[in-house]
């Protein structure tokens, strides 16, 4: 089933989109046509197997009104970091300038909203502006692209290595009841620099909204990129979301997807290995219980030739919660030496969680190593006997196993406030959930 | 301290222990010994509670108790402690975080109050110098890369910790170096007290060297042929187990 798209034709037509340059108006356009064209995918469409995203196509999402900030304490209080970190904060899909605080990004690191970029470097947004996320076929890249009110746009200048990351805080509070959101991000990392980005994702109140970000980071030549991912939606919402990468020559890219919240949950992460001696890691957990769904698709393509992947994810599914990973890896014939590992192992914590794991390797070179490993399992009754040897309860041994097995991906998260943060939420769901 | 009465136990269809009888008593040290498939590191696991093993006849009592009846972490909690042949690696908690839970749920159990965290780091710091172990891998997790020798001397930093009445030393000797071995043995020894017993299973003399024992059991399929004194495990390293377990 092709669900009709054309009742969000009135919603496009009232977007505000004065100022907006005649090429983004024709880009806008053309993004509105091709989800009209497309659809929403359906369980046919192979990259959507396993997720039906019915529940968002049959409803309708209203474009989110301007409203009055949350105050700063309580968007602190719903997010993960460190609140010293520069941050801009969006309200409902809005930037919002009275909690934002970039005043301490440093010299070489230039942050600011799509609409402000368009006026002071036009050309800049012009040239990158999905350039890198393309919506040929791709539904919700589209629906983005036609409606992306609000964005932002970080440039970090050649050589430069920021000390702290930029926290992009997308907060949702109960006025986002029935809107959907459709945040965008465009980074440009010049040669050299180094830079992380946190975005999280989170609610004030639960509500019923829809995400849709799409983030595109260009990262040139020796540089490096760390970008976490942060999705704890209120539990009735859904999101999507997609970070399209590419990488130059020995550039790094660092990618964690944490995806505790929402009702459905699709995070996409590309990376294009465009570049020779480049690296790519992407690292994921999730964590989900109840009727939630929380799926993930990664994609690295090696183009270049002596190129690293490394891929860990690990899903935690309890109630009747539905997991999904798809680690799409494709080698190019020209991408010789490849290194790539992918693994992703869940434990299920219930007999009615499910997960499905697909690893997809397409290898056109023949001088690679490229490996792939996939378990689905219950908690290991050696490792719980060890415990209990040592006098540790049944109940806070299984508790402390179902902790370890987050933290040990949670470990290669690098920013210390965010780590310690995760492992604080992972910890304290699993001891109080078992007592 | 231990009473063993005849007891057997299988593995999924596979009869293991068929009919073994032991008594240790507070402040002895008794060897197991005997060739590889004998049995004998079932029976420590089957004291232990390992979830593997079933008994289908014959008891045991730990201090008058029914040492079945109660599960793995009651019978830590009451004092049995067992050093894994091999070690479980569990990445995602540190050594510290681990013994300090140990720590608290048999203080816990016997109704005392948890330990306050910089006195058991004291505590740690002081008992990691018996195995002479890096007090920097208290912060690394449980035996996660950690080679075989580290692993045996994890196990014996933790008991060295929990501090048992009834140790069992599975196989502590196997894969460990002369130098690991005097380490670790010293490590159980320090460890020996009137009021505390200690199983040593092994399958070379090698060991009682270092651990003296006051009885030696040999255990050939499924059951103990014979038991002596510590003379008894020098006349198996001359004379290997094949004469005992013919004669079985």
């Amino acid at each position: 089933m092709t669900a009709p798209v054309a009742k969000y034709a009135d919603a496009f037509a009232a977007l505000d989109t004065t100022g907006a340059p005649g090429w983004l108006a024709d880009l806008r356009s053309a993004a509105l046509a091709e989800f009209n064209a497309v659809g929403f995918p359906t369980t046919r469409n192979e990259d959507w197997h396993f997720t039906s995203v019915t529940p968002i196509a049959e409803r309708s999402f209203r474009s989110a009104k301007p409203s009055a900030a949350p105050t700063l304490a309580d968007v602190l209080a719903a997010t993960v970091g460190d609140p010293s970190w520069p941050r801009a904060v969006f309200v409902n899909g809005r930037f919002e300038a009275s909690l934002s605080s970039l005043k301490t990004l440093g010299a070489g690191v230039r942050v600011g909203t799509l609409a402000d970029t368009l006026k002071d470097s036009p050309d800049f947004v012009a040239a990158h502006l999905g350039k890198l996320a393309t919506f040929d076929k791709q539904a919700f890249t589209a629906f983005n692209t036609a409606f992306a009110q609000d964005g932002l746009v970080v440039r970090i200048a050649h050589g430069v290595k920021a000390d702290a990351p930029l926290h992009v805080i997308h907060i949702a509070d109960a006025r986002a009841a029935g809107c959907m959101l459709h945040p965008r991000l465009l980074v440009m990392a010049e040669p050299l620099s180094e830079f992380g980005i946190v975005e999280s994702f989170v609610s004030l109140k639960a509500s019923e909204y829809f995400t849709n970000a799409v983030a595109e980071i260009t990262i040139g030549n020796g540089a490096r990129v760390h970008h976490y991912k942060v999705q704890r939606e209120s539990e009735q919402a859904f999101h999507v979301g997609t970070v399209q990468v590419a990488q130059g020559r020995d550039s790094a890219f660092h990618s964690f997807s944490y995806a505790a919240g929402a009702a459905l949950s699709r995070t996409n992460i590309y990376s294009r290995l465009g570049g020779e001696a480049a690296e790519v890691r992407l690292n994921g957990l999730y964590m989900v219980d109840g009727s939630q769904h929380a799926d993930h698709q990664t994609f690295v393509e090696h183009i270049a030739p002596h190129c690293a992947s490394r891929e860990l994810y690990k899903g935690i599914l309890d109630g009747h919660a539905h997991g999904v990973f798809n680690g799409k890896v494709y080698v190019d014939p020209e991408a010789q030496k490849t290194d790539g590992k992918q693994s992703n192992h869940a434990l299920l914590l219930s007999g009615t969680a499910r997960v499905d794991s697909k690893p997809q390797l397409e290898i056109f070179a023949d001088d690679v190593k490229c490996t792939h490993g996939s378990t689905v399992g219950r908690l290991d009754d050696i490792a719980l006997f060890y415990m209990k040897s040592r006098g540790i309860g049944a109940e806070s041994a299984r508790a402390l196993l179902t902790y370890a097995f987050a933290a040990e991906v949670l470990e290669t998260v690098e920013l210390d406030a965010l780590r310690e943060g995760l492992e604080k939420i992972a910890f304290e769901r699993f001891t109080q959930t078992e007592q | 301290m231990l009473k063993i009465d005849n007891i057997h136990a299988k593995a999924g269809e596979k009869e293991i222990l068929k009919g073994i009888s032991l008594t240790v008593n507070a402040g002895e040290v008794h060897a197991i010994m005997g060739p590889n498939g004998s049995g004998k590191s079932t029976l420590a696991q089957v004291i232990a509670g390992h979830p593997g093993f079933e008994v289908t006849s014959g008891s045991i009592t730990y201090g008058g108790d029914d040492l079945l009846d109660m599960d793995p972490e009651v019978r830590a909690q009451k004092g049995v402690f067992l050093a894994f042949q091999y070690p479980v690696e569990i990445p995602g908690v540190t050594n510290a975080y681990f013994l300090r839970s140990a720590y608290n749920e048999i203080r816990k159990a016997n109704g005392q109050e948890d330990v306050d965290p910089m006195d058991f780091l004291d505590l740690m710091e002081k008992k990691i110098k018996l195995v002479d172990m890096d007090p920097a891998m208290l912060h690394r997790s449980v035996n996660a890369g950690f080679s075989g020798g580290e692993k045996k001397r994890n196990e014996i930093l933790q008991m060295a910790v929990l501090e048992p009445k009834l140790a069992i030393l599975d196989e502590t000797d196997s894969g460990l170096d002369i130098d690991a071995l005097r380490v670790v043995s010293s490590g159980v020894n320090a460890l020996k007290r009137a009021d505390n017993a200690t199983i040593v299973v092994t399958h070379y003399q090698r060991l009682l060297n270092y651990i003296v024992p006051d009885f030696v059991h040999v255990l050939a399929g499924g059951k103990i042929v014979k038991s002596g004194g510590k003379e008894l495990a020098l006349e198996l390293e001359a004379k290997g187990y094949d004469w005992l377990v013919d004669a079985a």
